[in-house]
């Protein structure tokens, strides 16, 4: 019996469900800060005025203090600075101006409220193809004509390819603007020690150790007089793997007044100003063949980056990675491609789960249903015809695809969804007015991808690496520190798992430290379903040293050969005998008895392991069935399948865990959340009872299906699957609304498609 | 800055003599004030029902209610869910089903079912629904949250 592969209840769990979880907003401190923030959002900032009494510190206070500048050296990108404080110009509605400082929240904010702004407002451009007009104001003089970063791909048939298209099909879609919304917002608290001078910055954040670098290069100082905690951390999403200027301050303040001070953004400031995500246009066109083979595709990205590039991945992030992974798991050699990352008068974009490939799945999944019509083929059928079957196979972007099962995954879905029955239930709705549909969308999942994935884009920070630690104590208890920065996704139970199997111990007996830079090797953090594959990866490396040590040890005291000893159940054991020694006492000994080895096992019982993997491509197709109601625009997702390939299981719960998360996310991709900006740059959606993250009501009952394809490129044969669900899910439900509206004419290709937009379609139908 | 009140609130069984100003909310009296940071803030605006706690057998939004308007009242948080060492029925179904990812909303999310469950141990699938859907959870999709839910009122109602 192995560890892997079980549903164990996870480790993480004790604590945080009796309220003994620890965030970073539970730390009390000395001072406590408020930030100002632009109430404009675009223009000259003449004077900041402060209240008597109240410490106030702008830009004119941080000199010194470099501007957060992310690098990436490709793509016609132009580096713009960010100034930790707002400094003679302000660029986003929110963009914070000034920290206020006080003994309480309450008299920070009182403050902070008699802070005045003086703006000479400009006209604020908030949507991306508004800002590529010719005559559009510059947000930034170092990205004339607002485009900060372009990027063009041809493959050399694409021409001729294209001429000799039977038919082109093509779609414009829209993916508006959202905030990945964790539920514990962003917060920091910074201390001060007198005695080493050090500061200890605890921090809602996904990568630690790139924090504390990004720190200390912009205030220019030594990355050992900081030391950075990711406690217990309320989700992330991706929201908090960039570096919010407000840490840097923190940080900044903490020195000076030699003191503690923390700030916790409320959900207002997190709505309007923490980073968005999305927010692009695509448009795309696909040559099929007279079989209904797609030939080739034409796309034109055009991504709202926000006002600033965020730090490390840059605001190439998305662009980029849909340029490069657009074509999705379909076999299509020839691509052309433009995609432009463009800035506005907006809150800066981070990535946020999925990246990028929810937009381009949803295009691209639209455009083959667009294609299906107009070749009057079933939708299931011209995806039969189009996904990749053999590999490895190499995408028109060069990427290597490994062993997945795009075809099996679609066949899997199709049968358990039963169209047949579904398309008789959706004849007989319709006859009585009701309208139901049904929608698929198949994609590729690149996960756990290491250095060359990043160094690809030209990053100048390039992530990608993880090292673990794995020590067994004199007491025979395993410490792993790892450099992942788990945050709800469960690591320290999964790599217990990984652990327990090859050093023969129960993974209760695992502990797995990470966020912390004082107890956890350098390590990237928790993003882009990578820390199974890669921090898992490094714990199985590691974990085997500890094995074969424990094995020497074991046949030097057991006098049995090395192959013959087995390690299970808490005992090295000569197999075929009952001769046996706890791991305890060998991990004991490996420290106090080192003389009894004589010389040839090194003292301890700690080892090192190090991954930098290729990356794995996971793969689904996800089913969604819908209800829409004609009359209000109202849409209700009745089913949700999906079958998926995410490589070997480690723990099937959490698994399923982290797919349910994503399809939920997805369904308000889908159907609700979207920040508004109005004419003037101002926000319209700065609550939760504006901004509309699904609730228990809009997600309906998951069904789940697994095949287990194990990856040549990941040594624990798992595929990463965090993004996958909140990738697939919003075109399996447009698709489904699409469906739903056939009899229409409509079409819907706009995220999230809300009541008021289905609404406009089928009026304007009416009218034409 | 305006006077403060001196203030009684009961937590978990245990008093608290607090000052606080009029504008103080449950929560943060809570988690300030009487240092029972278990009991989460998500929005200040009464949406996601992070900081849900029990008033006098009512679930309620803490963020909504003013510490004053808590005088003598008795109050439980996550931290007096369990029984000593024995977890409350929904903390161990929330453990058996996978109902919780990150932890944030968790404590809400409990407070809420187990105080609609003490007040009505036979609610309907349909009503239990409307009143889950009361709180926000951005990790789970609610899968396993409902299915926690419906696990211990079943525990619940057996006692």
């Amino acid at each position: 019996m192995t560890w892997v592969g079980r549903a164990i209840r996870r480790l993480e769990d004790p604590a945080l469900i009796t309220g003994q979880g620890r965030f970073t907003a539970d730390l009390s401190a000395v001072h406590w800060v408020r930030f100002v923030r632009s109430p404009i959002a675009a223009g000259k900032l003449i004077k900041v005025s402060s209240p008597k009494g109240a410490m106030v510190i702008t830009a004119a206070d941080l000199a010194g203090v470099k501007k957060i500048t992310p690098m990436l050296h490709k793509f016609s990108y132009k580096p713009v600075g960010q100034p930790v404080l707002a400094n003679g110009k302000v660029c986003f509605t929110g963009e914070p101006v000034a920290a206020v400082v006080a003994a309480s929240e309450e008299e920070a904010e009182d403050f902070a409220d008699q802070v005045e702004l003086s703006i000479e407002e400009a006209t604020p451009l908030t949507d991306a193809r508004a800002a590529l007009e010719p005559d559009a104001p510059q947000v930034h003089a170092e990205a004339p004509g607002n485009v900060i970063l372009e990027g063009k791909v041809k493959t050399p048939d694409f021409d001729t390819t294209w001429t000799a298209a039977h038919k082109i099909i093509r779609v414009e879609a829209r993916s508006r603007r959202q905030n990945a919304t964790p539920m514990e917002s962003r917060a920091g608290h910074a201390s001060y020690d007198a005695s080493t001078g050090r500061v200890t910055f605890t921090c809602a954040t996904q990568m630690p150790h790139l924090t504390r670098t990004a720190i200390c290069d912009v205030l220019g100082i030594p990355e050992s007089d900081l030391r950075v905690i990711a406690p217990d951390v309320g989700g992330g999403f991706g929201q908090k793997m960039s570096l919010p200027s407000e840490y840097v301050v923190l940080v900044w303040l903490a020195r000076k007044l030699k003191s503690s001070v923390a700030w916790t953004e409320d959900r207002r400031e997190n709505l309007i100003a923490s980073f968005h995500s999305r927010d692009q246009y695509i448009t795309l066109e696909g040559a099929f063949d007279k079989n209904a083979k797609l030939t080739a595709l034409k796309a034109d990205i055009v991504a709202n980056v926000g006002a600033y590039s965020c730090f490390p991945t840059t605001c190439g992030v998305e662009p980029l990675m849909a340029m490069a992974e657009l074509p999705g798991p379909y076999d299509v050699q020839q691509y052309l491609c433009l995609s432009r990352g463009v800035v506005t008068n907006t809150c800066t974009m981070a990535p946020y789960r999925g990246v990028s490939r929810p937009v381009i799945t949803f295009t691209v999944e639209r455009l083959m249903d667009k294609a299906a019509r107009a070749f009057a083929i079933d939708p299931v059928d011209i995806r039969r015809r189009n996904l990749i079957d053999r590999f490895p196979y190499k995408s028109a972007m060069g990427l290597e695809y490994d062993d997945a099962t795009y075809k099996e995954t679609l066949e899997m879905a199709v049968k358990a969804i039963d169209v047949p029955a579904f398309r008789k239930r959706q004849k007989a709705a319709r006859a009585k007015g009701r309208h139901l549909g049904i929608g698929f969308a198949t994609f590729s999942e690149r996960t756990g991808y290491g250095s060359p994935a990043f160094a690809a884009r030209g990053m100048e920070i390039t992530p990608g690496w993880e090292t673990v630690i794995v020590s067994v104590d004199p007491s025979g208890f395993v410490e792993a520190r790892i450099g992942s920065s788990p945050h709800g996704q469960g690591l320290r139970t999964t790599l217990a798992q990984i652990i327990a199997d090859e050093i023969g111990i129960a993974p209760d007996m695992i502990r797995v430290v990470h966020g912390d830079t004082d107890r956890a090797p350098y390590g990237w953090g928790t993003f882009a379903s990578r820390s199974l594959v890669i921090s898992g990866g490094a714990t199985l490396i590691a974990a085997r040293k500890v094995r074969a040590k424990l094995i020497k040890m074991a046949s030097h005291l057991l006098e049995a050969a090395p192959d013959d000893i087995v390690l299970a159940d808490g005992v090295a054991k000569v197999a075929g005998t009952d001769r046996t020694i706890p791991i305890a006492r060998l991990a004991r000994e490996a420290y106090t008895q080192t003389h009894r080895f004589k010389g040839e096992i090194e003292p301890g019982l700690s080892e090192t392991g190090h991954y930098d993997p290729p990356g794995t491509f996971s793969n689904a197709c996800h089913v969604a069935t819908v209800d829409v109601d004609v009359e209000t625009g109202q849409v209700k997702v009745e089913k949700f399948l999906v079958a998926e390939d995410a490589g070997r299981i480690i723990n099937p719960m959490i698994a399923d865990g982290q797919v349910h998360g994503g399809i939920a996310q997805g369904i308000g991709n889908a159907l609700l959340e979207e920040i508004i900006y109005d004419e003037t740059g101002a926000i319209l959606s700065a609550t939760l009872a504006d901004y509309l993250p699904p609730t228990a009501h809009e997600i309906p009952p998951i069904e789940l299906h697994h095949i287990e394809t194990p990856s040549p490129n990941s040594i624990t044969k798992a595929k990463g699957l965090g993004e996958g669900g909140a990738i697939g899910a919003p075109a399996a439900v447009v698709n489904a609304i699409n469906d739903a509206l056939s009899p229409f004419g409509v079409e819907i290709n706009e995220m999230p498609a809300t009541p008021q937009r289905i609404r406009a379609a089928l009026r304007n139908a009416e009218k034409t | 800055m305006s006077s403060k009140t001196a203030i009684r609130l009961t937590i978990n069984g245990r008093d608290h003599s607090i000052v606080v100003e009029p504008r103080r909310t449950l929560a943060d009296a809570i988690r300030e004030d009487c240092g029972q940071t278990g009991t989460h803030i998500g929005c200040e605006h009464g949406v996601c029902g992070a900081c849900t706690v029990i008033v006098d057998g009512d679930p309620v939004r803490s963020c909504l209610m003013f510490a004053a308007q808590a005088d003598g009242k008795k109050i439980r948080t996550i931290e007096g869910l369990a029984d000593g060492e024995n977890l409350h029925p929904m903390q161990q179904a929330f453990m058996d089903h996978h109902g919780l990812q990150c932890g944030f909303c968790t404590p809400g999310f409990l407070m809420l079912a187990v105080g609609v469950l003490e007040q009505d141990p036979s609610i309907s699938d349909g009503d239990l629904l409307d009143v889950l859907s009361s709180n926000l959870c951005r990790c789970t999709g609610y899968q396993n949250i409902i299915k926690a839910v419906h696990a211990a009122a079943k525990a619940m109602r057996k006692g």
